[in-house]
């Protein structure tokens, strides 16, 4: 038997991203006292100023293919199979990593600068992970 | 910091290199520690300040029986003995101790006493990173390669070519790891570890270990070894997670690093005669050398290729044959300030020279922190 796949374990601080995942949005954060924009993973507070006044909002789940390797040695817990391990360039910024989805494994299937969009996949009752796959597909 | 006051008066590896089953984490420290001090003369009493990482200077100090004023633990990874040797200069010069000892100790191949690589699922890593199958450096320092490569027109076979001509540097170096000489196809070849890195693109995993010995400049002069002189020093640190990296084709944390340490030391980039950047990878050496300014972004490729790295080039790079062919225990930036200062004594097995002015540049985590030492064998 395969280890269960690796997961996140919330905190306070990013309880409501992962929340949204649960209900199908990519919520990212962004400051109400500057002009600094979007910026990921979650915190409290403004990176860019420190200001606490900041708020969560549904982002688009749109952007592009920002760079992956291939993991040709899976983690024990990813299964057999060789999976690019891949960092999104979201349309509002900030960069996250992800999978790929609903496209071959290959550096011919995975061009770098191709539009994605997210996609969520439920691992159990508390966590869905935001996948991205092609966005035409 | 006051410049140009201190100096390394001892260093030393582990007695042995590589495959190391009969010690433990704790051993290599001691073993490197006390070559250290065999060879300036010194017994661990005479040690009144401690620094090391991936084990507590707590261990350290117990373990060789020293009695400390000065403890520093900063662990950011491979290059925290970089911002060792620039705390304790600063310490020195501020009094807190005289005389400090830098060990490093890894059993990364043998994992004789040695911990795990766990990062909490409640960490920033844990969730936001490590969901999506990284498995170790292989995969987690190489991310933003395809970005960088796009970005500045370099292909696959210019990582190969780092690879190469480090092996030049091994063949020269009886402590090599790996000696025989390679070619761009061998590399290219070579088992796919993280598409487009194949194994001969990534480091040794190795045991083994160092120490340094650091003391006044005006103390050095009666110490039996060459005194080497620390010119200027830099460190900083970025993201703790790769896919954070604000700009993935040139470190924010190389970049801050070799500002300050160029700054500090006064030298000009002509001035410096050997480099030492980390490989913990094939791309390290030409981020490295685009962010410390020795080559414009999207010359570096072509600055390795055109053997200005290689021996007999103008620039020696990663001299005892690197991360990549000479050794790699996991916290590899030990073994960049030991081969730094090998050449600033004149006795490194590849010797450059009539070199003056050595460079050792050290990265920690995954692009996650920085350190740069500039080095000299004439007083300041």
């Amino acid at each position: 038997m395969p280890p269960p796949r690796m997961l996140p374990e919330p905190t306070p601080e990013t309880r409501n991203f992962w929340d949204g995942c649960k209900a199908g949005e990519l919520r990212l954060q962004r400051c109400t006292d500057c002009d600094g924009g979007s910026y990921f993973p979650p915190r409290p507070f403004c990176p860019r100023c420190g200001s606490r006044k900041v708020e969560a909002y549904k982002a688009s789940g749109q952007g592009v293919l920002w760079s992956y390797v291939i993991n040709m040695r899976p983690r024990p817990d990813m299964g057999t199979e060789p999976y690019a391990i891949a960092v999104v360039k979201l349309a509002e910024g900030p960069q996250m990593m992800t999978n790929i989805v609903g496209c071959p494994q290959t550096p011919e299937a995975l061009v770098l600068d191709m539009p994605v969009k997210v996609t969520f996949a439920p691992q159990n009752d508390d966590i869905s992970l935001p996948f991205f796959e092609p966005a035409g597909a | 910091m006051k410049r140009k006051s201190i100096a390394v008066v001892g260093a030393a590896e582990t007695t042995q290199m590589g495959k190391i089953p009969n010690v433990s984490v704790i051993g290599l420290h001691a073993d490197a520690a006390l070559n250290a001090l065999a060879d300036c003369g010194l017994k661990p009493s005479d040690i009144d300040g401690v620094a090391t990482a991936g084990i507590s200077p707590v261990d350290l100090a117990h373990y060789m029986g020293i009695t400390p004023t000065y403890a520093d633990g900063t662990s950011v990874g491979g290059c925290s003995f970089m911002l060792h040797v620039r705390h304790a200069a600063a310490a020195i010069n501020e009094g807190l101790c005289n005389t400090v000892l830098i060990t490093h100790g890894e059993s990364g191949r043998s994992r004789v006493g040695a911990g795990g690589f766990g990062r909490a699922a409640s960490s920033l890593a844990g969730q936001f990173e490590m969901p999506y199958g990284p498995a170790g450096p292989p995969t987690m320092f190489t991310v933003p390669v395809l970005r960088y490569l796009k970005a500045r027109g370099y292909t696959v076979e210019d990582l190969a070519q780092v690879a190469v001509i480090q092996r030049e540097w091994a063949a020269k170096n009886p402590r090599a790891s790996y000696k025989d000489p390679i070619t761009v196809e061998d590399v290219l070849k070579s088992d796919m570890i993280a598409w487009p890195f194949t194994k001969l693109m990534c480091c040794l995993v190795t045991d083994g270990g160092g120490a340094l010995i650091l003391t006044s400049a005006e103390r050095a002069k009666d110490f039996p070894q060459k005194p080497v002189y620390i010119l200027g020093t830099g460190e900083s640190v970025e993201t703790p997670m790769v896919s954070q990296m604000e700009d993935f084709t040139s470190s924010k944390a190389f970049r801050v690093s070799g500002k300050k340490a160029f700054e500090e030391s006064g030298v000009s980039h002509a001035d410096v005669d050997h480099l030492m950047i980390y490989d913990a990878f094939a791309h390290l050496p030409l981020y490295g050398l685009e962010d410390l300014g020795f080559c414009k972004p999207g010359e570096a490729a072509g600055f390795i290729k055109g053997r200005n790295t290689a021996p007999g080039g103008k620039l020696p790079l990663n001299t005892n044959g690197g991360g990549l062919s000479y050794m790699h225990s996991g916290m590899y930036g030990m073994y960049a300030l030991q081969e730094s200062v090998r050449q600033m004594r004149g006795v490194a097995p590849a010797q450059v020279p009539g070199a003056k002015i050595s460079i050792a540049h050290g990265v920690g985590g995954m692009f996650a922190a920085s350190g740069t030492i500039v080095f000299s064998n004439e007083a300041p």
